[in-house]
């Protein structure tokens, strides 16, 4: 099987949304935090959290964009996970690619 | 492949048994299942359990709970397929005893995970979930049910309401239960009211995690007789998957794995969802169990609440589910749940589910999911008349 490296635009939309109330070891400093499964503009599915917004104000079909950010940190060291989140996209990124 | 039966079942409470290892609450299980077959010792022992490697910090099962149950040098495994364990254990049980190559088999499922704080207890069961691309974002298995409901009412334009049913029902089975976590009640009305947990998802919704150990012996159909009066053949057994992350699904609301499992279950027992008495379905939460309802063929989609709403789910009703409480109300014993369910449906099967009887009941249906159905284990359990 053929695989091919493929870049997505990093924009989509939210296709469903949950607020976590108890965060597990690590992710405390977040609670409570959103996690979307968000339908990105080429098709796919991801699931990430949505970082930047008021949790009141997420809605399934929002238009999202990826940014990097810290998912937590790891041991007493605290050594810092980065990864992605998803934010609402702003004004300049809102057309869909 | 020879014809299978139980011929002993056993379980302990589900609760929180801080006072009780994971070696001790299986050996009480499996104790409990020999003395109710009148045998003892079996060839093999299958193990399933999703969380002791994390929460326990013991892993190699199989030994160690062969030689706890004075079954030293038998052959025995753990299994492993997330919260379906238990389900995956009694599949392999039934496959070693169905092919010739084991006489007997004992199947045990166990969790022991409440005697942690709930901050461990979560993050070990992050890798319930897709650890690389869900649970690393912090979704833990709340968010899976959470993700679900907020897509299914959205796209079935359904009330959070609506959804109740299946809590009472869980609940009203489980306070007759002398083996279940929460013995209370629920009054209609206060389930939308309830505190979420991973909105739409609230306390009143999500099944709570508990201890405890269930086991069923396995043994010939052809020589079941000899040994107990009430044999429960093992009619139908079968055990599909899906993506384990959520977003890699073909269609969020289609639980292609439950469709196949229930399917070839059915299938080899020779007889339709309609013939079935009663489901043990896997009610970690209520979309789940409305889900199931639909991907069995018992409600079309987006209608599974309905059952629920028009209390068709009841002891006396026309699909009886979660006739000892559920996940919900019984209590969510992770790997253990599986075997949990055959139980119940053998005691209701055989007959003897007390204060929980489902009237004439022959032939029930145990439904044990790993996650949100990545994993599906579905057996077909009847009376041998």
């Amino acid at each position: 099987m053929e695989v091919t490296p493929y870049t997505f635009s990093g924009l989509g939309e939210v296709y469903s949304y949950t607020v976590i109330q108890s965060a597990p070891e690590g992710f405390e400093s977040y609670a409570p935090y959103v996690v979307a499964i968000v339908k990105l503009d080429e098709g796919p599915m991801v699931t990430a959290q949505l970082t930047d917004v008021d949790p009141s104000e997420v809605e399934i079909g929002m238009r999202v964009e990826m940014v990097t950010r810290k998912l937590r940190a790891e041991g007493e060291s605290g050594i810092i996970i980065y990864g992605y989140k998803f934010r609402p996209c702003l004004a300049r990124s809102m057309a869909k690619s | 492949m020879r014809d299978v039966s139980i011929i002993g079942v056993g379980m302990t409470p589900v609760g929180e048994h801080y006072e009780t290892s994971l070696r001790r609450l299986a050996l009480q299980a499996v104790r409990a299942a020999f003395a109710d077959s009148g045998t003892t010792g079996a060839a093999a022992l299958f193990v399933g359990n999703a969380l002791g490697g994390q929460l326990s910090k013991q892993e190699h099962l199989g030994a160690l709970l062969a030689d706890y149950a004075g079954m030293t040098g038998v052959e025995a495994a753990r299994v492993d397929a997330g919260e379906a364990s238990g389900g995956a254990a009694l599949r392999q049980g039934y496959i070693a005893v169905a092919s010739g190559a084991v006489d007997r088999a004992v199947v045990v499922g166990v969790e022991q995970v409440t005697d942690q704080t709930q901050e461990t207890r979560l993050a070990a069961m992050l890798g319930l979930t897709d650890r690389e691309h869900e649970g690393a974002q912090g979704v833990v298995p709340a968010a899976i049910g959470g993700l679900l409901m907020r897509r299914y009412l959205h796209e079935y334009g359904v009330a959070l309401e609506s959804f109740e049913g299946f809590s009472i029902n869980a609940h009203a089975n489980g306070a007759r239960n002398p083996n279940a976590m929460y013995r209370n009640t629920l009054e209609p009305g206060h389930f939308a009211r309830a505190p979420m947990v991973a909105d739409p998802v609230n306390l009143f919704d999500i099944a709570p995690e508990g201890d405890g150990a269930a086991a069923v012996i396995l043994a010939p159909t052809e020589y079941a007789r000899d040994w107990v009066p009430l044999p429960v053949r093992i009619a139908g057994s079968a055990l599909a998957t899906d993506a384990l992350p959520l977003h890699d699904r073909s269609s969020l609301l289609t639980l292609a794995a439950v469709k196949l499992a229930v399917g070839r279950a059915l299938e080899q027992a020779g007889v339709g969802i309609n013939d079935i008495d009663l489901i043990e379905l896997h009610d970690a939460f209520t979309v789940l169990a409305a889900l199931q309802l639909e991907m069995v063929g018992l409600a079309a989609p987006g209608e599974g609440w309905k059952l629920a709403a028009e209390g068709a789910i009841s002891l006396d009703g026309r699909a009886p589910i979660s006739t000892f409480g559920g996940l919900k109300s019984r209590g969510n014993p992770f790997g253990a749940t599986g075997v949990y369910q055959a139980v119940e449906v053998a005691l209701q099967v055989r007959g003897q589910a007390g204060a929980n009887q489902v009237p004439g009941a022959r032939r029930g249906l145990a439904l044990n999911l790993g996650g949100a159905g990545a994993t599906a284990a579905a057996h077909v359990l009847e009376r041998l008349e």
